[in-house]
């Protein structure tokens, strides 16, 4: 895949074709060697997928000849120069193998408490969540050219002011209305420093940080002193559909909190906004080139505020599910690194909607897996949960494919 | 384009908007502009405190006094002064990692690059110290000590080196790569040292508690003033100091740090005089981490003896670091100077030290967060112009000389 297929793209030629058509247009230019590649990744996960439940074979034989085949069709594709697909496949071929040598290695009990796909999918799902928020706001802001490091902070602003807004409201919707306006105004904030007065925007967004953490901290102990945020707060609701009898996903969806639909929907609206309507492709043009946009009669300042103001609002949504939706208590400092997870789908998304959130699912799944393998070894579930960490340094290297950041993200605009 | 902003810098040119005035004053200010934030953002933290409805001066003072720095006036006798050498001797336990996180992330500063990975290096490097620290029993002290801080400095230097050798061969962002560094060195010591995990501590009767092996006595720094029993100060804090004097060598008396200084000038000018920019990442990260992995050393091997993984994942220690070095404005002096500061603001609101009749010291704690976060919120805006002003930073706030458009697909 040529790597200029991203967002530049888009940018240049504007919104071409239905999606459909460009999809097609996609998938043409994938080159036959980087198929095999495909095939021979597709092979290694088939190797691990057959072990575990609820195909559950009990040997490595068949796992073996899959993994060895598809490292035949990784060498294919690095002999026809697929590089990336290549090492891809030989990657992913040799973890199936020793996934699959795992888990013939462990009881077949273990394995079917473990590996419940339905669960897993509900729990990656709900640990998703408060990433995707934090993520989509993440996406706002770099897209309009303003780092936002903040989000972490804006997260944990939204999920204390979320959990006090429903304690004092005694609704769920209130607390849910006030974690938004708070986050927004902690987005305001980042914005008078990154965009008014120019400052650096990645120092300005850890004094967000450092901010949100004493706030939130300070109000805490100042309203709920040792006793904590009390056990009857509103909670958001669960939506119940009568799919249940649908086997996988029927499972999986039946019975989830109504902020992680929001959160699904508002990948798709955001996406929507970004690439398919005018406002979108001004807030783009903002983070690509703003004086360009500003020639054009778009004022980059106004658009990086609405922007900036928009992400905190969504960052602190995934903070209002964490405390009133998931957790149902607020606790100091309880966002521990979400937000910095959701910053880090931000890129392994590469910046857009859609990428932000299947890197979020992946990061959720490998919540959900440690959450789950304690029944394995409680110490070495601990060390999962560094996966997403480590997953994104190797994708910020480049390994899984240039990332590239919006032209002007980081920088500040000043007018002449 | 005469349009009128909301950044105030819509004046067209000549005039100067609100940023380029700030930052002239902050050049121009000296010692004063940090001394004058610091105020400021005392000022606002003491609104706050007001707002809760008790007294910012007392409440202040209180710190201060438990702080111990009262110490220093003469007039205190008697029995205040014991109390006041005891809190001194742990406002400068505290305040000696506080200097290294600090320089850490002055010294990378000063080559343009942006270390928020002090966490990460400061914990990797306690883990390293506590290893070799409790285990090679029999060794001559002096000798266990020298290598239980060669083995921090080391390991906090590869953990940084990840993020320059990334920095220089693949461009990856340092910001985004030590962030997810300091993520991962902390589930990792969460692993090493939690149930289970391989560097739990072996005594047969503890096993239901996630804590390392102690470190052994051989290797434990000596105490210089104060009751050892008691936690009084050791000797780390002149090897901290030690430290910062050699900052100032390095970076203005050494070619590496001509090499640095130019680099975070102006990296494509470095390059053309002959400087390998990339080598430059890779050696200021590795050293930027010797000195958080030493912060993280002196920790273990000064006072806390042993890591317990509820510790890890409430350490602040590098990331206040960052707050340290910003208010230093990344001189050495300057992040002694603010070190100093934040490590009597931590000690004078700890639970054990403030009075909580005059102010809850939990809400003390917090109110520590806000002013820190004050503090580097007023710094960020003009501290890119002061110390990084020619080079990078300076492009940046130009104008973007108009690349022709991308096209691609």
């Amino acid at each position: 895949m040529s790597t200029t297929s991203d967002a530049p793209a888009a940018v240049a030629a504007g919104s071409g074709g239905t999606g459909g058509s460009r999809l097609r247009a996609r998938l043409a230019r994938v080159s036959r060697a980087a198929w095999f590649g495909w095939g021979g990744i597709a092979l290694g996960l088939i190797a691990f997928y057959i072990v575990l439940p609820p195909i559950l074979v009990r040997s490595m034989v068949p796992s073996l000849v899959l993994a060895a085949a598809g490292i035949g069709l990784a060498v294919v594709a690095l002999r026809a120069g697929e590089r990336r697909v290549g090492w891809g496949a030989v990657v992913a071929c040799l973890a199936g193998a020793l996934g699959a040598y795992g888990a013939v290695k462990s009881g077949a009990g273990n394995l079917e408490r473990v590996i419940v796909w339905s669960a897993l999918l509900a729990a990656a799902l709900r640990y998703a969540t408060p990433l995707t928020f934090a993520a989509l706001g993440g996406v706002t802001s770099e897209r309009a050219g303003v780092v936002n490091i903040g989000l972490e902070g804006m997260m944990l602003t939204g999920a204390f002011f979320g959990a006090w807004g429903a304690d004092v409201t005694s609704s769920w919707l209130g607390g849910v209305a006030i974690g938004l306006a708070a986050g927004g105004v902690m987005g305001l904030l980042h914005a008078v420093f990154a965009v008014s007065l120019r400052a650096d925007q990645i120092v300005s967004g850890t004094a967000i940080n450092f901010l949100a953490l004493g706030i939130t901290g300070y109000l805490f102990v100042k309203i709920y002193g040792e006793q904590g945020t009390p056990d009857d707060l509103p909670e958001i609701p669960d939506v119940s559909l009568p799919i249940g009898w649908i086997p996988f996903l029927g499972e999986a969806l039946e019975q989830l909190n109504l902020m992680i639909w929001l959160g699904l929907i508002s990948v798709v609206l955001l996406s929507f906004f970004l690439f398919r309507t005018p406002q979108g492709l001004r807030l783009r043009s903002v983070g690509e080139n703003p004086l360009a946009a500003d020639t054009a009669g778009i004022s980059p300042i106004r658009v990086r505020y609405y922007a900036v103001i928009a992400s905190g609002s969504l960052a602190a949504l995934g903070g209002v599910f964490l405390s009133i939706g998931f957790v149902h208590s607020f606790n100091q400092n309880m966002t521990i690194g979400k937000g910095f997870l959701g910053l880090a789908a931000v890129i392994f998304g590469k910046w857009k909607p859609g990428g932000a959130l299947a890197a979020a699912l992946l990061f959720g799944f490998s919540s959900a897996l440690a959450q789950r393998l304690p029944v394995f070894s409680p110490s070495g579930a601990v060390l999962f949960q560094a996966l997403p960490y480590v997953l994104t340094l190797i994708a910020a290297a480049g390994l899984v494919g240039r990332s590239r950041p919006p032209a002007a993200d980081g920088i500040p605009y000043e007018r002449h | 384009m005469t349009n009128p902003g909301l950044g105030g810098g819509g004046e067209g040119p000549g005039t100067l908007t609100v940023a380029s005035r700030l930052s002239g004053y902050l050049r121009g200010g000296g010692v004063l502009v940090p001394v004058v934030t610091a105020l400021l953002a005392f000022f606002v933290g003491g609104l706050v405190v007001l707002a809760t409805g008790a007294n910012p001066i007392s409440t202040y003072r209180a710190i201060f006094e438990g702080s111990g720095l009262n110490w220093l006036f003469p007039w205190v006798a008697g029995e205040d002064r014991v109390l006041a050498a005891l809190n001194l001797q742990q406002t400068l336990i505290l305040t000696a990692p506080l200097i290294l996180t600090g320089l850490a992330v002055a010294f990378a500063f000063r080559a343009g690059l942006f270390n928020i990975g002090g966490q990460g290096q400061y914990l990797v490097g306690s883990m390293g110290a506590v290893y070799v620290g409790s285990s090679l029993d029999g060794m001559p002290a002096f000798l266990h000590v020298v290598l239980a801080i060669a083995a921090g400095c080391a390991i906090g230097a590869l953990w940084a080196g990840i993020a320059g050798l990334l920095k220089a061969t693949t461009g990856t962002n340092e910001v985004l790569s030590t962030i997810m560094l300091n993520w991962t060195a902390v589930f990792l010591g969460a692993y090493l040292f939690g149930l289970g995990g391989p560097l739990q501590n072996s005594d047969p009767t503890q096993q239901s508690i996630p804590v390392s092996n102690d470190v052994l006595g051989s290797a434990r720094l000596p105490v210089f003033w104060g009751d050892p029993e008691l936690q009084g100060l050791h000797v780390g804090i002149f090897v901290a100091l030690a430290v910062a004097v050699l900052f100032w060598v390095l970076l203005n008396r050494s070619v590496t740090g001509y090499e640095v200084r130019a680099v975070g000038f102006n990296p494509d000018a470095a390059e053309y005089g002959g400087i390998n920019a990339g080598r430059s990442y890779i050696k200021v990260m590795l050293i930027c981490g010797a000195f958080a992995g030493l912060a993280g050393a002196l920790d273990i091997l000064g006072w806390q003896f042993r890591i317990a993984t509820n510790d890890i994942q409430i350490s602040l220690v590098g990331y206040y670091g960052i707050a340290v070095a910003l208010l230093g404005r990344n001189t050495a002096f300057g992040t002694v100077a603010a070190a100093l500061l934040f490590g009597a603001l931590l000690n004078g609101t700890s639970v054990r030290n403030l009075d909580p009749t005059i102010f809850d010291p939990e809400l003390a704690t917090n109110l520590t967060y806000i002013i820190q976060g004050l503090i580097v919120l007023f710094v960020s805006a003009p501290v890119l112009v002061t110390t990084l002003s020619a080079g990078r930073l300076r492009r940046r706030l130009r104008p973007m000389p108009s690349p022709e458009v991308k096209s691609g697909g």
